[in-house]
């Protein structure tokens, strides 16, 4: 396992509480004084090389986590490391990090060129090497020919790039990214992403990245902690969240999921039975059967299979009987909205593979048995707690 | 119904009218009622001006076009003396101010401390006070520390010269200064002085490599303000000068016995000088200073 270059040890970090900016540590019920608690009590190992993403709806504490990674905030409690070295109390120019802002924060008033060299500069590296290493990665962002313009003649996609580049140049350890694409159109973005991954390969730095655009985080990332108001609910790489999420939370974060309430039933060979609401039962595997008895199951609507009533349907696969609500045809695929007996809303995708030229295979009105494998199940706690595999447990 | 579109229609009518026609005439009633001291001021600086010409010394009445002012600007006694001091006092003023007001400024757009609410209302108050009762006020606290009971327990200050009139123009022109610098800090982007401080840089280098150059159009039009304030201040001047003499003071004190042209000439080479600098920041930065 590569060497461990950014570690959270309880990092705890609350704002507020005091007109004039003191310290909140001693609060011990932070509602009570107006303190807002932006990250609450994280542990976390970024390794060497790693692209790893937090991950989260707006004000779950991703940019907050950054910037005390970064130095621009002190936790209020808690332990921050970069390379073993403890980094807390550091003043952000004493860190081997370098940030890429939201807003790019490229200054105004210099050229792309001093822009880019302006990390160089403060190190005292010859002329002739800044003018060398910022004209490389000029390049290396695509951007050649670009040094004497001013900051206020580009693109957004461009001050992008040059903020990449101003902070690249400096080989830092670590590069803090916060939502870097969040101002860019969708075909830009899409763009970027492929070429922030590229340098990433090219330069081998750790990137920690915040967004929270789940599907740019799954595209990119080694590892992504999903977070979830000032904690992370789990951590993991984009398949394993997406396959075997942890908590409803994520489940829902993450692309679309069904879940159903369900009582855990006996365990038989690798599976465990599940006893759904309309009285069917199902089996899930094993493992995800948990400390508790009442939990959610969850099933990806790609997964599930549609068979017409009374259609054989092979037998090792969970059954569900069901009405066809809506269907929508998108192309690659359709999308079914199935009403279950109990009434639960279902959503499928199928893909369009055996299309006859008269609509969709299954008509609203139809009734229809859904199929799926036991291993596609996931389990989630009913309270949105972690039943497995969550980082903290239930 | 139609009756009451009609005036309406009319009324419409007229204020198109009043806008094509009555605008361009009240733009040009209001900057020549701006501009015209100024042109009788430049004019009048090229009159001839002798006893034998009947009014005395005082530059009234028309008489003749004469370079005579212009090629001797200072030539009455005490005028360059006190032009002088006023020059010497508006520089130390202005230097004085601008770095205590800048430093107020950045200290109440950054910090949030204890008191910065009533600091922010008091920094007003020189603004809103009546000159009359800031030179008077200034005036007894300055004798004040000369006589007991303060006399010994703090620097004394009387009697009145350089020194009064100094500590009393940087006192009414920090708040013009930081309510100038306040308004460029205002729109300052924070995220500027951390990006500087991630790539290596420390405060110090910060504050004179990313947050100075960016205020500096701020900082400089505080100083203009400060300086025009100083150059021309006669009501609080007057209470704390004593016996030294500035621009105003001089001035008033000699239209008694007359009123020379190289009053306006002084007055028209501040003008130009003002226009000028206003003239060359608009160019330089493509909009007037704040
Ligand atoms: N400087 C601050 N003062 C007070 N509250 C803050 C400050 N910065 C962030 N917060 C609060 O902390 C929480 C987390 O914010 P943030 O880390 O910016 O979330 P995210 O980046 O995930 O949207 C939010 O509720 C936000 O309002
Ligand atoms: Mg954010």
């Amino acid at each position: 396992m590569a060497e461990v270059e950014v570690r959270l040890t309880q990092v705890y970090k609350a704002f507020g509480g005091d007109a004039a900016g003191r310290r909140v540590a001693q609060y011990i019920k932070p509602d009570e004084h107006g303190v807002i608690v932006a990250v609450d009590h994280i542990d976390l190992e970024v390794r060497e090389g790693e692209f790893f993403s937090l991950l989260g709806p707006s004000g779950c504490g991703k940019t907050t986590t950054l910037r005390m990674i970064g130095g621009f905030e002190q936790p209020t409690s808690g332990l921050i490391e970069l390379a073993g070295q403890d980094v807390t109390w550091l003043p952000p120019y004493k860190r081997n990090v370098n940030t890429v802002f939201q807003s790019y924060a490229l200054f105004p008033h210099l050229t792309i060129f001093d822009n880019v060299a302006f990390g160089l500069r403060r190190r005292k590296i010859a002329q002739a090497e800044i003018k060398t290493r910022v004209r490389e990665m000029l390049e290396l962002v695509e951007l050649p020919g670009y040094e004497n313009r001013k900051p206020g003649q580009l693109s957004g996609g461009k001050a992008q790039r040059v903020a990449l580049a101003r902070a690249l140049v400096n080989k830092p350890a670590v590069l803090l990214l916060d939502e870097p694409l969040g101002a860019l159109d969708l075909k830009l973005r899409k763009q970027m992403q492929v070429e922030l991954k590229r340098i990433q390969a090219d330069v081998g730095i750790t990137f920690i990245y915040v967004t929270h655009d789940q599907e740019e985080a799954m595209t990119m990332s080694d590892r992504i902690a999903v977070m979830n108001r000032g904690k992370y609910e789990q951590l993991g790489d984009p398949e394993t969240l997406y396959e075997r999420p942890a908590t409803e939370f994520v489940a829902g974060f993450l692309g679309v999921s069904n879940l159903l309430m369900a009582s855990i039933g006996d365990r038989d060979g690798d599976y465990a039975a599940a006893h759904l609401a309309d009285g069917s039962t199902v089996r899930i595997p094993a493992t995800l059967k948990g400390p508790v008895a009442a939990i959610k199951i969850g099933v990806r609507p790609e997964k599930i299979r549609l068979y017409a009533e009374g259609a054989p349907v092979p037998e090792q696969m969970n059954r569900l009987e069901g009405q066809v609500m809506d269907a929508s045809y998108l192309g690659a695929s359709t999308s079914y909205i199935i009403r279950s007996n109990d009434g639960e809303r279902i959503t499928v995708f199928e893909q369009n593979l055996a299309r006859t030229s008269h609509g969709s295979l299954h008509q609203p009105g139809q009734k229809v048995q859904l199929a799926w494998l036991p291993d596609h199940t996931f389990a989630v706690a009913a309270d949105g707690h972690a039943t497995a595999g969550g980082p903290d447990g239930a | 119904m139609a009756a009451t579109v009609a005036p309406q229609r009319s009324t419409g009518r007229l204020m198109r009218a009043l806008e094509h026609r009555a605008l361009p005439v009240f733009t040009v009633l209001a900057i020549g009622y701006l501009l015209v001291p100024i042109i009788v001021m430049f004019v009048f600086s090229f009159n001839r001006v002798d006893q034998s010409l009947g009014d005395g010394k005082f530059n009234y009445q028309w008489h003749a076009f004469s370079l005579e002012a212009w090629l001797n600007p200072l030539g009455w006694p005490g005028l360059g003396n006190a032009l002088y001091a006023s020059l010497w006092i508006a520089v130390m003023a202005t230097i004085g101010s601008t770095i205590l007001g800048t430093l107020i400024g950045l200290a109440l757009t950054r910090y949030a401390f204890r008191g910065r609410g009533m600091i922010n209302s008091l920094i007003f108050l020189p603004m809103a006070t009546p000159e009359l009762v800031m030179g008077s006020s200034l005036g007894i606290l300055f004798v004040a520390t000369a006589l007991p009971p303060l006399r010994g327990a703090v620097p004394t200050l009387f009697p009145f010269g350089i020194s009064t009139i100094l500590i009393a123009h940087v006192m009414f022109n920090i708040s013009y200064v930081v309510v100038t610098v306040k308004a460029r800090l205002a729109g300052f982007d924070r995220r500027l002085e951390e990006a500087a401080m991630d790539l290596g840089a420390n405060e110090w280098t910060t504050f004179w490599r990313v947050t100075f150059p960016l205020i500096f159009p701020g900082i400089m039009a505080a100083a203009l303000l400060a300086f025009s304030l100083s150059i021309d201040d006669f009501i609080i001047t007057s209470f704390v000068s004593g016996t030294q003499n500035t621009f105003p003071i001089w001035v008033y004190g000699i239209i008694r016995n007359a009123l020379p042209p190289q009053i306006n000439v002084i007055g028209s080479i501040i003008f130009l000088v003002a226009v000028l600098l206003v003239a060359s920041s608009t160019l330089r930065t493509g909009r007037p200073p704040r």
